[in-house]
């Protein structure tokens, strides 16, 4: 019966429960709306060219979509292009993550409060370092000479960061 | 670099934020580090979570782009050590469509009810019996198999969203950004039957972000309103409603 209605079907569910956390990971890494979901759709199609590699024994499905969606976000905000026409420090320091969008979705609206209540309990260090890398892209290089922080101690403050909200968040894997 | 600060890098890398040079000499260690692959696929799926908090809704046509664009892409082989399906070709493809939808439909499910199970399980311990009995039956209709949600724009630029379980006969009602009452005075929630409004309780006046349980069975209500009313509430309403919401349809 499943089986009969075909793969885009099985996909569509697929597109369905991903593609609004992709688009808004990849948004808050490229700012520019068409890039953006030119991206977002690009790693839509790979999550389904890619799909028979994905393990669940190495995490979960969203997980694997979500790294994926932030590589590629990455991989273009830093190819040369767009390096040249990257933001200048102000402007990076300034904007804050996407958090306030309107969303239809109980779920995300539940997840989306208990991330902002646990990225609260990072010292400043902390969570500017985290946001940062994670929702601009910038490496920890950048990171450490945008905030003029010894590179030595971004590196630790982006584990102890992650290892904060971890515990916060109860992530296990 | 010595092996205590390459272990510093799982943060780093957790989050895409090495440099090309630096990423391969990590990679080389984590081969080796059973400590660091451990702790870097928690820093992972902790980084994940960020990008679950950023949701944006794509337009529509990109639903139908992807959805046409895939029909003409064709899907990796298995990695190595899978067993390969029999049946034919046409048959692996949407095999593990289906397996990884089930995956994301239960991690969105699971992700959403631990959420809220974890803050009820908070709130609880500040709250009195009455207020914990409330948000547990609150959760139970959220996370209610037959729940259902739809949510409007209120007044002010507040944003509403009801979540109806049919098998429960009851609704919670989600509020975010609602500007305080006036002083004195108190939201208070109404059920729609057929445009007859019947008292659903009072929101807590000093919270502007909240989720209440409707008082009372949803039965034949097909939609809720709110209104602005005295302390204490009304029986019935005496004013015009702030907002009035359809409830989903099944």
């Amino acid at each position: 019966m499943r089986v009969a209605r075909g793969d885009q079907d099985a996909f569509a569910a697929v597109y369905d429960a991903v593609s609004r956390p992709v688009l808004g990971l990849v948004r808050s890494v490229l700012r520019d709306p068409a890039q953006s979901e030119e991206v977002a759709q690009e790693v839509l199609v790979e999550v389904w060219r890619t799909a028979p590699r994905y393990q669940p024994s190495r995490g979960s499905a969203m997980n694997w979509v979500l790294t994926l969606a932030h590589h590629r976000a990455v991989d273009r905000v830093r190819s040369a292009e767009a390096a040249a026409a990257r933001e200048h420090k102000a402007a990076l320091l300034e904007r804050t993550p996407a958090f306030d969008e309107v969303t239809e979705q109980v779920e995300s609206r539940l997840e989306r409060e208990q991330v902002r209540r646990c990225l609260r309990t990072l010292s400043e260090l902390q969570r500017e370092s985290v946001t940062l890398a994670y929702y601009r892209g910038l490496t920890y290089r950048e990171v450490s000479e945008l905030l003029s922080v010894p590179l030595g101690t971004i590196k630790t403050r982006l584990r102890d960061g992650l290892i904060r909200l971890r515990d916060c968040l109860g992530v296990s894997a | 670099m010595s092996t205590a600060e390459l272990h510093t890098l799982t943060g780093a890398y957790a989050l895409h934020a090495l440099p090309d040079t630096e990423l391969r000499d990590f990679e080389r260690h984590l081969a080796d580090c059973e400590a660091c692959t451990q702790e870097v696929r928690e820093l992972s799926a902790t980084a994940a979570r960020l990008g679950l908090a950023v949701a944006e809704t794509p337009p529509r046509e990109m639903r139908d782009r992807v959805l046409r664009e895939i029909t003409t892409v064709r899907q990796e082989a298995p990695a190595h050590g899978r067993p390969e399906r029999t049946g034919g070709s046409g048959r692996t493809g949407r095999w593990y469509a289906y397996a990884l939808a089930a995956c994301v439909a239960a991690a969105a499910a699971f992700g959403g009810v631990a959420v809220w199970q974890n803050q009820v399980a908070q709130d609880a311990r500040q709250e009195a019996d009455r207020a914990q009995r409330q948000s547990e039956e609150l959760a139970q209709v959220i996370s209610a198999p037959d729940a259902k949600t739809s949510s409007g724009e209120l007044t002010g630029g507040a944003h509403g969203t009801v979540v109806v379980s049919q098998s429960r006969n009851r609704a919670v009602f989600l509020a975010s950004g609602m500007e305080r009452p006036p002083s004195g005075k108190v939201y208070q929630l109404w059920f729609n039957d057929a445009g007859t409004m019947r008292s659903a309780g009072l929101m807590d006046p000093k919270a502007s972000d909240d989720a209440v349980l409707l008082d009372g069975p949803v039965d034949r209500a097909s939609g809720m309103g709110i209104t602005v009313e005295p302390a204490g509430g009304s029986a019935e309403p005496t004013s015009s409603p702030v907002a009035l919401m359809d409830f989903p349809t099944a």
